[in-house]
């Protein structure tokens, strides 16, 4: 081992520490700003130790640090502009679009050294070589086309709600097993660059069928299991090119989108395999016609629900993912100041799966400019439910359900706010369209409740005038 | 070489393990920056590209590097850039505010 490559050694060991540092100090928000800034200073020496590995090592050509530098400077061009322009109600998107590039990027590292070891100058790849590079080929185009599907999604360029492809599911099942039969042929000893360039197809085709059945409101699931992937992915390619950097960072990763698939998964109430074999229900938002509006419910205007809040002494708001799709956060919070200028103890109860993605309507009223320790989880806001005068639900449905607490239901047991112990509910939904799990709401029909119907950012803005009027004038 | 692979599996293995528990940890309010932290951190494989950029000597070689520098860049900076965006949006009541509840309480 040369100088060089034990400090290069040594220079990784540090960018590790400062990862896994800087996800440590994810703990807490006043913390994570330094902690991101920590990772951020091991990546760029894990990136001066490598440019000075390659200089060393000198076997680059003037082609090579061409291909480099300019794609280097092309993709980072990209993304600061993606990233400095980007919205936060759009943010989930460009998580799946970087995590789409990372997927993708690990997979075409595979495929170049296959592609050089495979042209025969440098001698046969070792067995160990050929099952990383399957591997990472086959989840990192998996991830890469998955993800891009799951960006679409959530940019409304493909439909939200589950496209089901008749034959689908055995048509995954084929996909699969020829990516799987393909990488053990490449296994077995073949070189074969056809039957690699079938392994990346199939896997292109899965990640895509994969995704494309799978509706708006789980999306949260699919992104943190999508990152989980590419992570493995890049750990892949670490043992591909003999790399600790990218084997510790890609496992630290694949760990992390793997704890949050489950923590997301279990807050549904689905099983992570349901989740990917299909969904049940018609999508996230409902229809939005009248399903039996005519029920037993009470509706009450912009102006019973504003004296409702204005007396109480404490109010919860439950936002949801009515909320960010009509991107009210904004409103919500002049509401929340409103109230707490009157002297109203106002929190936010936030379910684990509210938003777009985990944790993204934290992220959205962060934005709005909601201090976070105005944010409670769920945990920790369900005991204040009893004690709250109202508790005001914009865009939130299954999550706010009493049925889960029954067995025999479509939302049994998936854990919930308690808004019913609130001593007046208040909830502004566009109709009585039915939620994600596609069953009657029990809150609803609560004699405690009144319904406000209206589009989220509409009825904020009307509740805000008349919570102005009536401070106005009292 | 196998003593090699060994270390490699270890590596991943505990890495794993340190990523269980470090991010068990983390509150449901951060789990979007985490998320996109986490993103960040796999454009490491930006350093993978630069050492596979460095072996690349045919054309198909350079095409897959360059696509692959392109996406790597892309993930690694704006990854980090959108992190701190958010992560700076993330902050506690200002100090009047913080003083009125007490008050509140002290009041009655």
């Amino acid at each position: 081992m040369s100088i060089v490559q034990t400090a290069v050694g040594y220079s990784y060991l540090i960018a590790a520490v400062g990862f896994v540092l800087g996800l440590h100090f994810m703990n807490s928000p006043a913390t994570a700003r330094r902690g991101n800034l920590l990772s951020a200073a091991g990546m760029v020496l894990a990136v001066a130790a490598t440019l000075a590995l390659v200089i060393d090592e000198g076997t680059i050509t003037a082609t090579g640090w061409i291909v480099l530098g300019v794609g280097g400077l092309i993709g980072t061009l990209i993304g600061l502009r993606t990233a400095i322009r980007i919205k936060m109600t759009a943010v989930p998107q460009l998580v799946s679009l970087f995590n789409a590039v990372g997927g993708g990027a690990a997979a075409l590292l595979a495929i170049a050294g296959f592609v050089r070891l495979t042209s025969g100058i440098h001698g046969a790849m070792t067995s160990r070589t050929i099952v990383a590079t399957s591997l990472d080929v086959v989840i990192g185009m998996v991830t890469f086309s998955g993800s891009l599907i799951a960006a679409g999604k959530l940019q409304g360029w493909i439909s939200g709600n589950p496209i089901v492809i008749p034959g689908a599911r055995g048509l995954n099942v084929a996909l699969a097993a020829v990516a799987v039969g393909g990488s053990g042929y490449l296994i077995a000893g073949s070189d074969s660059g056809i039957v690699l360039g079938i392994v990346v197809l199939c896997a292109l085709v899965f990640g895509v069928t994969m995704v494309l059945p799978i509706g708006g409101a789980d999306m949260p699931v699919v992104i943190s299991l999508l990152n989980a992937l590419t992570g493995t992915a890049v750990a892949m390619a670490g043992f591909v090119i003999d790399n600790s950097a990218l084997i510790i960072a890609g496992a630290l990763v694949g760990a992390a989108g793997a704890i949050l698939t489950k923590l997301m998964a279990d807050a549904m109430n689905r099983s992570i395999l349901s989740i990917i074999v299909g969904g049940f229900g018609t999508g996230s938002s409902g229809p939005v016609g009248a399903v039996g509006t005519g029920g037993a419910v009470r509706r009450i205007t912009a102006d019973d629900a504003a004296i409702q809040l204005v007396y109480a002494t404490k109010v919860i708001i439950v936002p949801g993912y009515g909320l960010a799709a009509a991107q009210a956060q904004h409103e919500v919070r002049d509401l929340a100041v409103l109230l707490a200028d009157r002297g109203v103890d106002v929190s936010f109860a936030i379910h684990p799966v509210a938003g777009r993605m985990p944790g993204h309507m934290n992220v959205l009223l962060a934005e709005a400019d909601v201090p976070y320790t105005q944010l409670k989880e769920m945990d920790e806001i369900n005991p204040e439910f009893a004690q709250a005068d109202v508790a005001l639900v914009v865009g939130a449905n299954d999550v706010t359900n009493p049925a889960a607490r029954r067995p025999g239901n479509a939302v049994s047991g998936m854990p919930i706010l308690d808004v019913d112990q609130a001593k007046n509910i208040i909830v502004i939904k566009r109709s009585m369209g039915h939620g994600y799990a596609d069953i009657d709401n029990e809150l609803f029909a609560n004699p405690k409740t009144g319904m406000f119907f209206s589009d989220a950012k509409v009825g904020l803005d009307q509740i805000i005038a008349a919570a102005k009027a009536l401070v106005a004038t009292g | 070489m196998s003593s090699g692979l060994i270390t490699d599996i270890s590596l991943f293995v505990l890495a794993i393990l340190v990523g269980f528990e470090v991010i068990s940890k983390v509150p449901a309010t951060l789990h979007t920056p985490l998320m996109s932290a986490a993103n960040s951190i796999h454009g490491i494989v930006f350093v993978g590209v630069m050492i596979t950029a460095a072996s690349a000597h045919s054309t198909i070689g350079y095409v897959l590097a360059f696509v692959a520098a392109v996406f790597a860049s892309m993930n690694v900076v704006g990854g980090y850039r959108v992190t701190d965006r958010m992560l700076k949006m993330f902050h506690k009541p200002p100090a009047p505010a913080k003083a009125d509840p007490t008050n509140e309480a002290d009041r009655p």
